[in-house]
């Protein structure tokens, strides 16, 4: 479309750097604190030395401190090791159950399907109480296993979801001409229809798992000893004793528990995407 | 049609090979019976059991340990007559009216903004989506670090615009606390709301944009008459589950003020843990949870209505 040159500037480029440096600043200060000398950290917002927005003496003693004298290691393995798990049960029950929601003919399946959904809608702070009880009459508590098993509670709806509007997508014919030659409905199943949905299933896997590298109150509540704890909740109550907050290190925390996801989201950006958009179109 | 019936044949001849097992999952009934019970299990156990459990707890006075006696509807009366449940509802309304409010208005800017052609649009899409993906808990405290009475960032450039003169007490002032809330809800939000919806405007057909231009449409008029119509649909599902996210929203709040200073910013979900858990007041805190609930369900209800609604249409 033909355009005025000059508008562009306040009507595109002006508001679209606004945008840009507001949603990322916050993340520029993390890693600038994070590199920042103690002495430096410290000084008032008033002060006439106060230099924001970079330092000279940039030091690596947070990460340091944090890798050396605090368990951020064992939770990140934690986290791992509970983020993985959980999105292979998630993706294993949402892909069966969306197969049978989406391309089988039974009493029910649209009660079903909207069962699902509404599920899917069920935010974790509504069952924390009864959960966290339940865990603890299950003997889960403090254990990964409290939260490999909760967490698909959320996630196996969302993957089913988005993997039921995959399947609808895939023509029928293909799972019959399949059928034709002699291939049982299973085997129709895990040879034609999951191949075909990969794409789908990539970006339900990645959004598994960032949305359970991501979750926060189910760990706070069902783990206490500091072992045990994933980043979110070990950077929240390990990182600060009593009201003092140990700024350098809790920024490189925040920075360094950020990469994981970050690094997984760079490379799969597309199907992250398509994993957000069609979450939320069905 | 000679063909297909000698596939089903050979096919029909093959199933006769399998055991009893192979026959049934031919039956797409049994089938699906199958496929369904992993989910079932795990939603029956995790969701639907501590859901029930939740209301049995919220009608006893289980305290951490004590099973508890039934007490009937005394913890909810106990509840309607506490000023800091009372409190955290209007603190979780206006959280919710006014971060959602913001966030379609700026989502939707930016979605329109992200529509249009330009040199590094990728780029610019991938990074704009990293507030939504960080963690928030972690993210967060960077917004901590940022509102900190004494090395705060944000009045230093405040200063230095020369908008302010004393320091502002971002988390320690009510007003200023709920507000400190909002801000950070919103930058967490934006992004997710203009990838939604820039995914929406995608659909739009661009022959349509330029028939209204053609037409004589003013760019405003283009939005109002084509866009905005053809953008609502998604629009309306992104803000209901925005809605319900908001609603029962927990860490943010839970990071930035803890519910403070004075409970000014408590919501349902910081105030039924603060009472739950860290009191130790099971029963009481199941009970605020669950006062949620018909909120929630009032939401999911508008969704389901307007997705039937549009399905048919």
């Amino acid at each position: 479309m033909i355009e005025v040159k000059w508008r562009r500037w306040p009507f595109f480029y002006i508001p679209l750097s606004a945008f840009i440096v507001a949603l990322l600043f916050p993340f520029y200060w993390m890693i600038v604190t994070t590199l920042r000398p103690d002495n430096e950290l410290y000084r008032p917002w008033n002060s006439p030395n106060y230099t924001p927005f970079w330092t000279w003496h940039p030091t690596l003693a947070h990460i340091e401190y944090l890798l050396r004298e605090t368990l951020f290691t064992t939770w990140m393995l934690n986290t791992l090791f509970i983020s993985v798990l959980a999105t292979l049960i998630s993706l294993f029950c949402g892909l069966l159950a969306a197969y049978a929601l989406s391309r089988l003919k039974f009493p029910f399946a649209g009660t079903l399907g909207t069962g699902i959904f509404i599920t899917y809608l069920v935010p974790q702070t509504l069952l924390f109480i009864p959960l966290a009880d339940i865990i603890r009459n299950f003997q889960l508590s403090d254990t990964p296993w409290a939260l490999i098993l909760t967490y698909p509670t959320f996630l196996v709806p969302f993957c089913t979801w988005l993997l039921m509007g995959y399947f609808k997508t895939i023509p029928k014919e293909l799972e019959e001409c399949a059928r034709i030659d002699g291939a049982t409905r299973w085997k129709a199943m895990l040879y034609i229809i999951f191949p075909v949905a990969v794409p789908g299933i990539i970006s339900a896997g990645i959004f598994a798992f960032t949305l359970s590298w991501n979750e926060f109150i189910y760990a706070l509540v069902f783990l206490s000893t500091p072992d045990e704890k994933t980043i979110s909740v070990g950077v929240t109550s390990e990182l600060v004793r009593g009201d003092v907050f140990y700024w350098g290190s809790l920024m490189a925390g925040a920075l360094l528990g950020s990469v994981p996801v970050a690094v997984i989201y760079s490379f799969f950006v597309e199907y992250y995407v398509a994993g957000l958009t069609g979450s939320v179109k069905g | 049609m000679a063909v297909v019936s000698a596939g089903s044949k050979s096919a029909s001849i093959l199933s006769r090979k399998r055991g009893p097992i192979g026959r049934l999952l031919e039956n797409e009934w049994w089938l699906a019976c199958l496929l369904l019970l992993p989910t079932a299990v795990l939603l029956g156990f995790f969701i639907a059991y501590p859901f029930v459990k939740g209301v049995l707890l919220a009608v006893t006075d289980a305290k951490v340990g004590i099973p508890g006696q039934f007490v009937g509807m005394q913890n909810f009366e106990a509840i309607w007559h506490d000023g800091i449940f009372r409190v955290a509802v209007w603190n979780t309304f206006a959280y919710t009216a006014i971060t959602t409010v913001f966030k379609l208005a700026f989502g939707l800017w930016l979605a329109l903004l992200l529509n249009r052609d330009f040199k590094g649009k990728v780029f610019v899409r991938a990074f704009i989506l990293l507030p939504f993906i960080i963690p928030t808990v972690l993210s967060t405290f960077a917004w901590k670090w940022m509102f900190d009475p004494t090395f705060s960032v944000i009045n230093w450039i405040l200063l230095h615009l020369g908008l302010i003169s004393q320091r502002i007490n971002w988390l320690g002032d009510p007003h200023l606390a709920m507000l400190s809330v909002i801000v950070v809800n919103i930058w967490r939000g934006v992004p997710f709301y203009a990838i939604s919806l820039l995914a929406g405007l995608q659909t739009i057909r661009p022959d349509l944009q330029e028939a209204a231009a053609i037409d004589g449409a003013r760019p405003w008029q283009r939005f109002w008459y084509v866009t905005w119509p053809l953008l609502l649909p998604v629009t309306m599902v992104v803000v209901l589950f925005s809605v319900i996210q908001t609603f029962a929203d927990f860490q943010l709040v839970y990071v930035l003020t803890g519910g403070g200073p004075a409970n000014a910013t408590q919501l349902f979900a910081t105030y039924a843990y603060q009472i739950g858990i860290g009191t130790g007041l099971l029963s009481q805190g199941a009970a605020i949870s669950l006062a949620m609930f018909p909120v929630l369900l009032a939401v999911v209800v508008v969704q389901l209505l307007y997705i039937r609604r549009v399905e048919i249409h």
